[in-house]
């Protein structure tokens, strides 16, 4: 397996200079991903380019959620998770021994399938992640700020010290949304985090990544092909292979939204697109 | 019973007076004998309740004063008295007992479920509680016993408060586990996904979330331990005394305030009920409205506390 050589700036310089040339901030291969004995995902690799949304598009148990996981180590939390490849974030491989996986999770933040606010305060959720970074500048104002980023600021400015489980289901999205942003993440990956919204919601949603890719690199999967094509710079299709027994999830095609949808190459991909669309 | 003509529009094919409600039909009877039955059970169960308050009532308040409150206890053939020692030192003892089972069944209750879920250990110590709050209270006396009052050579409101805490321990243990459990893992998703250590995780989110659901189980717990009469023979003892000899002083001042026997008002209502003296007797009565009253406000304060955090 390919590790990048570790220097002892924690840094493998000649694959570092080559990410900073062609944009590339996250470089995903996975061989193999297993949970236990079930080989969950195998042969997905692509390049997360700096400033642009990827999207994971694909049928259901296909691992696409397992492969976004994978970018914030929050598949460690899985019992028996392992995982053959590596996952180079700005020329570190983040499956690296001496890699802290808090620490990456710092850097990569997540939002999640149904929204998940704290029950605590409105500005309490978004000041969290400054809280734990220990953020000694004026909270207000990042609150502030993250909160216009996430589209919500004008709609709960008035009520910051109230509880954020009283705000409904899309404000309490963008909630999240604010939240993650706060600490400037470098990267966000976003798991079908429209799949619990209703149309209206989705739509502000899907705006606010358009605006967020600004500043931030987006990943994100998707059960909506209509929203991938909307927002997504790069798609990767996967699909669940079936033949070998279990139900092995890989990447059939990835490459820039547009070829995936109008000019794929593999079947498979013709195949779902085709189906989705007609 | 098929709808009778003069019926009027009755659409076609629907058999409008099946729709009224008859007891003749047998599941009607049953649905309704039922719900008298459970309205009978729910007031045969409180009879009980209510009559011991009743009488608690009648006969606590014919002593109940300021003086009752406030006095040391009478001896024998005297009139007036009070068992102001005894409210203190229940509180003291509680005090104890709640300072050595909370910190230690809440911690357990992390541990078992956060950082070690599926291990020997965890479920080790979830036996051992289970097992725990079938233990016979005057047991808990009885460790309290040799293991504080044989140590120290004396009877004291820690002692007590040891005996208590092993009764209280169970309870704060089991509940926490469960107010752990309740909270719902996409919070806990959420604060590792935002790069939460998992002391942090624990300790911004889990333990404020499940706050509520724990005090009320402590405060149970709490309610328990002050009715306790068993553990507390042999390890608190009695006293007519205030803990403090420098009078006029309620509380403990010193370590050596502590470490002798102590007053309470469960043991204080044991001690006088069984007196052949009218005042002794008439007391315990007081007594024993006046530890109600106490557990009865500890609950109330609790529920509200809970309440309010929850929102």
């Amino acid at each position: 397996m390919p590790l990048t050589p570790v220097t002892t700036d924690g840094h493998a310089n000649g694959a570092r200079e080559q990410m900073l040339q062609d944009g590339t901030l996250i470089d995903c291969n996975i061989a193999e991903l297993h949970y236990g004995k079930f080989k969950a995902v195998r042969d997905v690799g692509l390049k997360v380019k700096k400033g642009t949304i990827t999207a994971f598009i694909g049928p259901s148990g296909c691992g696409k959620s397992t492969v976004l996981r994978c970018l914030n180590r929050m598949n460690d939390l899985v019992r028996g998770f392992r995982l053959k490849g590596h996952v180079i974030f700005r020329g570190q491989d983040i499956y690296a021994s001496r890699v802290d996986p808090v620490a990456v999770r710092r850097h990569i933040g997540m939002v999640f399938q149904q929204p998940n606010p704290f029950a605590m305060s409105i500005f309490r959720n978004v000041a969290f992640g400054l809280r734990l970074n220990r953020y000694k500048g004026p909270v207000e104002d990042k609150v502030e700020a993250a909160l216009r980023q996430a589209a919500l600021w004008d709609e709960v400015k008035d009520k910051l010290r109230t509880s954020a489980l009283a705000l409904s289901g899309g404000q309490q999205q963008r909630l999240c949304i604010a939240r993650a942003v706060a600490t400037e993440p470098a990267v966000l990956l976003m798991d079908e985090p429209c799949s619990a919204l209703d149309p209206i919601a989705t739509r502000r949603i899907e705006e606010l990544m358009t605006e967020l890719k600004k500043k931030y690199t987006i990943a994100i999967v998707t059960h909506n092909l209509q929203q991938a094509k909307r927002v997504a710079d790069t798609t990767a299709f996967l699909y669940v292979d079936t033949t070998s027994g279990g139900r092995t999830g890989y990447m059939v095609e990835y490459g820039p939204t547009q070829t995936i949808f109008e000019n794929p190459r593999e079947e498979h991909t013709k195949e779902y697109i085709r189906g989705e669309f007609s | 019973m098929a709808a009778t003509p003069t019926q009027p529009a009755a659409p076609a094919g629907i058999d409008l007076e099946s729709l009224q409600r008859s007891l003749r039909r047998p599941r009607t009877l049953f649905s309704y004998v039922m719900s008298v039955l459970t309205g009978a059970a729910t007031l045969a169960a409180l009879f009980p309740l209510f009559s011991v308050l009743y009488m608690l009532v009648v006969r606590g308040t014919a002593t109940l004063s300021l003086g009752s409150l406030r006095d040391l206890p009478p001896a024998a053939m005297t009139a007036g008295g009070g068992f102001g020692n005894a409210i203190v030192g229940t509180f003291v003892i509680v005090a104890i007992a709640t300072l050595v089972s909370v910190p230690l069944g809440v911690l357990a209750a992390i541990y078992i479920t956060e950082f070690g879920p599926d291990t020997k250990t965890a479920s080790a110590v979830r036996f051992a509680a289970k097992v725990l709050t079938g233990l016979p209270s005057i047991l808990a006396g009885v460790f309290a016993f040799a293991v504080v009052v044989v140590v120290t050579g004396e009877f004291s409101a820690p002692a007590g408060g040891v005996a208590l805490a092993l009764l209280m321990l169970p309870t704060v243990l089991l509940t926490a586990e469960e107010a752990i459990k309740r909270v719902p893992s996409r919070m806990r998703e959420a604060a590792i996904g935002m790069g939460a250590t998992p002391t942090q995780v624990v300790t911004k989110v889990i333990v404020p979330t499940a706050a509520p659901a724990m005090l009320t189980g402590v405060m149970l717990a709490v309610a328990r331990a002050a009715g306790e009469t068993a553990p507390l023979l042999f390890t608190a003892l009695f006293s007519n005394f205030w803990m403090s000899r420098t009078t006029p002083n309620f509380l403990p001042k010193t370590i050596g305030d502590l470490m002798k026997p102590t007053a309470s008002l469960a043991v204080m209502i044991y001690n006088f009920s069984g007196s052949p003296f009218e005042n002794q007797i008439a007391l315990a009565w007081t007594a024993a409205l006046v530890l109600v009253v106490i557990v009865l406000v500890f609950n109330v304060v609790g529920q509200a506390l809970a309440g309010r955090s929850a929102d």
